[in-house]
């Protein structure tokens, strides 16, 4: 970004530029030279979902004259409850092309970059070197990580937004006076701790919220005006719509940011968050519950397909099938099995005493919990366990297409 | 004196976002609530007894790690204490 030392001629607007950004213009803190000064910035989207998408938008509406977007992955329907710069119209597309098509439509005075690729140690540095401020919208825990490190080592400022079901943060990092994402958590959580929205799940309007605060950051950032979120740290809770703020201070022990830093290049960000490499087989993020491979037996545990418990149940065969997803869940699909969910069976298996001996087969939405739960089930003395395989989502697919899919 | 328990660790609390305790010190606050809520023990603290350096605790505005004491800062009945943990959700997926 230009200091106040640097001579920079800042880009003309033209004519329709002018009209476009007029109610910008008005504001004495705007002014002509403050939009300039968007038009001549450069910004990074990492991840056009949740919070890229409210964020890319506004950025656009903006007038920010080069926009770059980080994504690999393409559009889902169920992204459509919350990433509103995609469409129905979209679905299937590669998310850096479909975002591409309601960023242009908005504003085609601006620069859109796309980096169809997922960022990594290897190309970090590399991708980040030709923008002036980040934008963080990715979910996990090892993109933040690598995002904040490759921030500092770049010098560039990382507008920061996270989210979990109703809460949010947001915070500027890696500013040189400020601290970084480090200084707040030098360590991340265990695997396990924390679901992925997926999981989780999350109020579409969230990510809105807190995307568009990111948004408001980059352009303060830009025009130098008000005062940023640097060394502060915003906690929005939407259920009860109240928001805090709490003091975050640079570490000056911070293996990224600090006086005697230690990371000097970027690591190996599954291996510091303890998260196993992805297999050939699984998806590639994180999960709270780990993938189950395709193998008929994994950590001991048969793993029965969908049509080979069809055949059983219409055979009567004597199975015993235990449901161990949430209640919640229970009405939008199921089995008829019993439930008993996941994070209370531990405690709750002197209930099914009286089928220690029989055949169990355990499923969930996936079968990634149920084969979880096998496992402590078979720690508990249960003599056959089974999981079903791809969990009811594999049922709907092969078995009862009927049936809805979440 | 309140203590905020974070979403992902309301489930050891019985789904209580505020849990109340007496305690003279952020310490003293913390050991009450864990002998509550024994399963929150292992998620907050390490075996030996050290708050795990992804949960930061804030006594009112401050991060208990700036203060003077740190866990022994003493704390009133009208403070609050809140337990942060990292969340990464941006919903890609």
């Amino acid at each position: 970004m230009a200091t106040a030392t640097e001579e920079v001629t800042l880009p003309k607007l033209s004519n329709d530029e002018i009209a476009r950004y007029s109610r910008h213009l008005i504001l004495p803190e705007v002014g002509m030279e403050g939009q300039q000064k968007l038009k001549a910035a450069k910004v990074l989207c990492v991840g056009t979902g949740g919070l890229g998408a409210p964020l890319a938008l506004y950025l656009a509406a903006a007038g920010v004259g080069t926009l770059g977007l980080v994504d690999f992955d393409t559009v889902d329907a169920s992204n459509l409850q919350r990433q509103i710069i995609h469409s129905t119209a979209t679905v299937g597309k590669l998310k850096v092309d479909s975002a591409e098509i309601m960023l242009k439509g908005l504003n085609p005075y601006m620069n859109v970059v796309k980096h169809n690729t997922m960022l990594t140690s290897a190309n970090a540095l590399e991708i980040f070197k030709d923008y002036d401020i980040i934008a963080d919208g990715t979910d996990n825990f090892q993109t933040r990580y690598l995002v904040n490190d490759a921030c500092v080592l770049t010098g560039k400022p990382n507008a920061y937004g996270s989210i979990f079901r109703f809460e949010g943060q947001a915070s500027v990092f890696a500013t040189k006076e400020g601290p970084c994402y480090r200084c707040l958590y030098p360590e991340p959580p265990p695997p396990g701790l924390v679901p992925s929205c997926a999981e989780g799940g999350v109020l579409g309007i969230l990510p809105g919220l807190v995307g568009v605060i990111q948004a408001t950051e980059v352009i303060k950032l830009i025009l130098g005006i008000g005062d940023t979120l640097v060394g502060r740290l915003l906690l929005v809770d939407a259920l009860g719509m109240s928001f805090r703020t709490l003091k975050l201070r640079k570490n000056p022990d911070c293996p990224a940011c600090g006086t005697h830093p230690t990371v000097t290049e970027l690591i190996d960000y599954d291996q510091f968050c303890g998260i196993e490499k992805p297999a050939a087989v699984g998806p590639l993020e994180v999960a709270q519950n780990k993938a189950v491979a395709e193998a008929p037996v994994v950590d001991g545990i048969p793993q029965v397909t969908v049509e080979t418990l069809k055949k059983k149940l219409d055979a009567k065969e004597d199975v015993f099938v235990l449901d161990v997803r949430e209640p919640h869940e229970y009405p939008i699909a199921n089995l008829g099995a019993p439930l008993i969910p996941v994070g209370s069976l531990a405690s709750r298996v002197a209930e099914l005493a009286e089928h220690k001996n029989d055949e169990v087969i355990v499923h969930c939405r996936s079968g990634a919990r149920s084969q979880k739960a096998a496992l402590i089930l078979k720690e508990a003395g249960f003599t056959n366990v089974s999981n079903l395989a791809g969990g009811i989502l594999a049922w709907a697919d092969k078995i009862d297409p009927s049936m809805p899919k979440y | 004196m309140k203590i905020h328990i974070p979403t992902p660790l309301r489930s050891f609390t019985g789904g209580k976002e505020t849990v109340s305790v007496s305690g003279s010190t952020v310490n003293g606050a913390l050991a009450q609530l864990t002998t509550e809520y024994p399963e929150l023990k292992p998620n907050l603290f390490t075996a030996d007894g050290k708050l795990r350096s992804f949960v930061n605790l804030y006594l009112n505005e401050d991060d208990i790690r700036y203060l003077p004491a740190k866990e022994d800062s003493p704390t009133q009945e009208s403070d609050e204490l809140t337990i942060i943990p990292s969340i990464a959700g941006g919903c890609c997926r």
